[in-house]
């Protein structure tokens, strides 16, 4: 009797314990998948001086004094209908961009190192000091849809290129002749992406009904090259392959490979 | 008549004027430039010179992989020396907004007679303490702060300080999950920033002092009491109420017979 109630007793401990990693796990892994699902935010502009979006998701602590130091309400903290990582800051360019203030007073702010100076530092020959410059803030890329720029239809417009604070550089107006007219030139502007810092002043400002000028993530609006490319008379780049590391090739000369048929054979 | 009924809540008046205080300083910041308090309960830049920083998140951060900064792993050691050494799990009670909103649905559950059956689930008030834990090794599998992301807490605040958005939902869930499934539900039992903050101020120099002595055995304390098992020792012994405890001061309040009371933790005892 006694002997079947300890019984009793153990299993019920061996129930409960198995219940418990269950709801654990079960728990666990729901967990788990929405918060993977909630801190994706690929398309989203982050204020300047961030982190890598991995890192910046990761380092925010949502706190939100980046938007409150913004002076034009550009920040905004998102809420479970953005897509972006709840609770962190990001701005939508077409409302209002970033206008690049001289002294970025949402970054020296962030209490967790998710917004830092030192991404943005001032270089001083070279060398980095503890001031911010905005200009090497890399929020995003402008990027041109030429199917709906009006200066790719031959119209004039020049609107992005006198909006951009960093004119003349970030934005340049290429001149090409218009064969359809006959008479006319093209203006067409082109993002220079080295000095881009992709404040959304062009988005903001363009003039079509949706901008034929936008601000991506970096992330997504550049490519890679990898290593195997080179480019062909420049002396920097093709430099470069004397760095990259030769496969490991064989001694071997290529008849002792070929002559070599003794693995071909069976081991009897 | 009208001052008894101060006397009787005044610590609920007191906490209230903290909270919405609180509140009130923070969303200054936003809504017209105050500089106070800016940020949020997650962290707060206090008169523009230094952080206080939920250390919950910050542990959270770092198990997901990332050292904050200097400031707001400093900011986030004050406040838990703070509560750790000091003010106990006064956090929840005192500072916390989800506070008022649980409270509220507790309320309007007693008045309407809802907590008549509650039956139909039962949570193990230790839940919590496994859900810290679970957002602690979440974290560095799900590369970000594992709670932060769910955070009812931090929907509240935000919502009211930066606009809610769909975070409401959530508000509303730990509303209505108090109001109808479990008494205390939220605070009492799933809330890993209570258990961390239970666990942390274990040590704390405010508690309330119980004083068998003078007890009457009303059981009114425990009336109101949102983790009635700290009560344990009512009528038994005399001592310090420990644990879960978040020196809410409804108790005090309450207690006709001056047997309950704020006091200085005595280690030695
Ligand atoms: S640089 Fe100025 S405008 Fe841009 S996000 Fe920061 S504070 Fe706002
Ligand atoms: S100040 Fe820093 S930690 Fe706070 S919301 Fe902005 S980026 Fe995040």
């Amino acid at each position: 009797m006694a002997d079947e109630l300890q019984n009793n007793s153990r299993r019920d401990a061996l129930k409960t314990l198995f219940q418990g990693i269950g709801v654990l796990g079960l728990g666990g892994s729901l967990w788990g998948s929405a918060a993977i699902k909630l801190k994706a935010s690929e398309l989203t502009l982050r204020p300047p001086g961030a982190l890598e979006e991995e890192d910046f998701v990761k380092a925010c602590i949502r706190c939100g004094t980046c938007v409150e130091a913004c002076p034009y309400d550009t920040l905004k903290l998102a809420t479970l209908d953005n897509h972006t990582a709840i609770g962190t800051p990001f701005f939508e360019a077409r409302l209002v961009p970033c206008y690049m203030c001289p002294d970025v007073p949402c970054v020296p702010v962030c209490p967790s190192g998710a917004l830092d100076v030192k991404v943005i530092a001032k270089q001083i020959d070279g060398h980095n000091t503890d001031e911010p410059d905005i200009r090497r803030a890399k929020m995003g890329i402008a990027v041109v849809d030429q199917e709906t720029c009006l200066a790719y239809w031959g119209i004039q417009c020049d609107v992005c290129y006198r909006a951009c604070p960093l004119m003349d550089e970030a934005i340049t107006l290429e001149y090409k002749r218009n064969e359809r007219t006959g008479k006319h030139a093209f203006l067409e502007p082109v993002v220079h992406s080295d000095i881009c810092t992709g404040c959304g002043l062009c988005e903001h400002a363009c003039v079509t009904e949706k901008a034929a000028i936008f601000v991506l993530p970096r992330e997504i609006a550049t490519g890679k090259v990898g290593e195997h490319y080179i480019k062909g008379w420049d002396k920097a780049d093709e430099e470069r392959l004397i760095n990259i590391k030769k496969a490991e090739t064989k001694e071997s000369s290529p008849e002792d490979v070929l002559n070599d048929w003794e693995h071909l054979l069976d081991d009897e | 008549m009208m001052n008894n009924i101060i006397k009787k809540n005044r610590y609920l008046v007191l906490r209230r004027t903290l909270q919405f205080g609180l509140l009130l300083l923070f969303g200054g910041a936003n809504w017209w430039g105050w500089k106070f308090l800016m940020g949020n309960y997650s962290s707060a830049y206090v008169l523009e010179s230094f952080y206080l920083t939920d250390p919950h998140a910050v542990l959270q951060t770092f198990a997901a992989g990332f050292v904050m900064s200097t400031d707001a792993i400093v900011g986030g050691i004050i406040v838990l020396l703070f509560y750790g050494l000091i003010a106990g799990r006064s956090f929840c009670s005192w500072v916390c907004p989800v506070n008022i909103l649980t409270d509220l649905a507790t309320w309007m559950r007693k008045k309407w007679r809802l907590s008549e059956n509650d039956n139909f689930l039962r949570i193990n008030r230790k839940t919590r303490y496994w859900i810290l834990g679970l957002g602690l090794i979440l974290s560095p599998i799900v590369g970000v702060a594992a709670f932060e992301v769910i955070n009812p807490i931090g929907m509240l605040h935000r919502g009211v300080i930066f606009g809610f958005g769909m975070g409401w939902t959530f508000v509303v869930a730990v509303f209505l999950f108090d109001l109808l499934f479990v008494e205390y539900g939220w605070c009492g039992h799933l809330c890993p920033l209570g258990a961390f903050y239970t666990l942390s101020s274990r040590f704390a120099l405010i508690k309330v002092k119980h004083d068998a002595e003078k007890c009457t055995l009303c059981m009114k304390c425990k009336d109101v009491c949102h983790e009635i098992q700290v009560l344990d020792l009512i009528g038994e012994e005399s001592g310090y109420i420990k644990g879960a405890c978040s020196n809410c001061g409804r108790c005090v309040e309450v207690c006709d017979d001056d047997a309950l009371k704020f006091s200085v933790y005595n280690y030695k005892t």
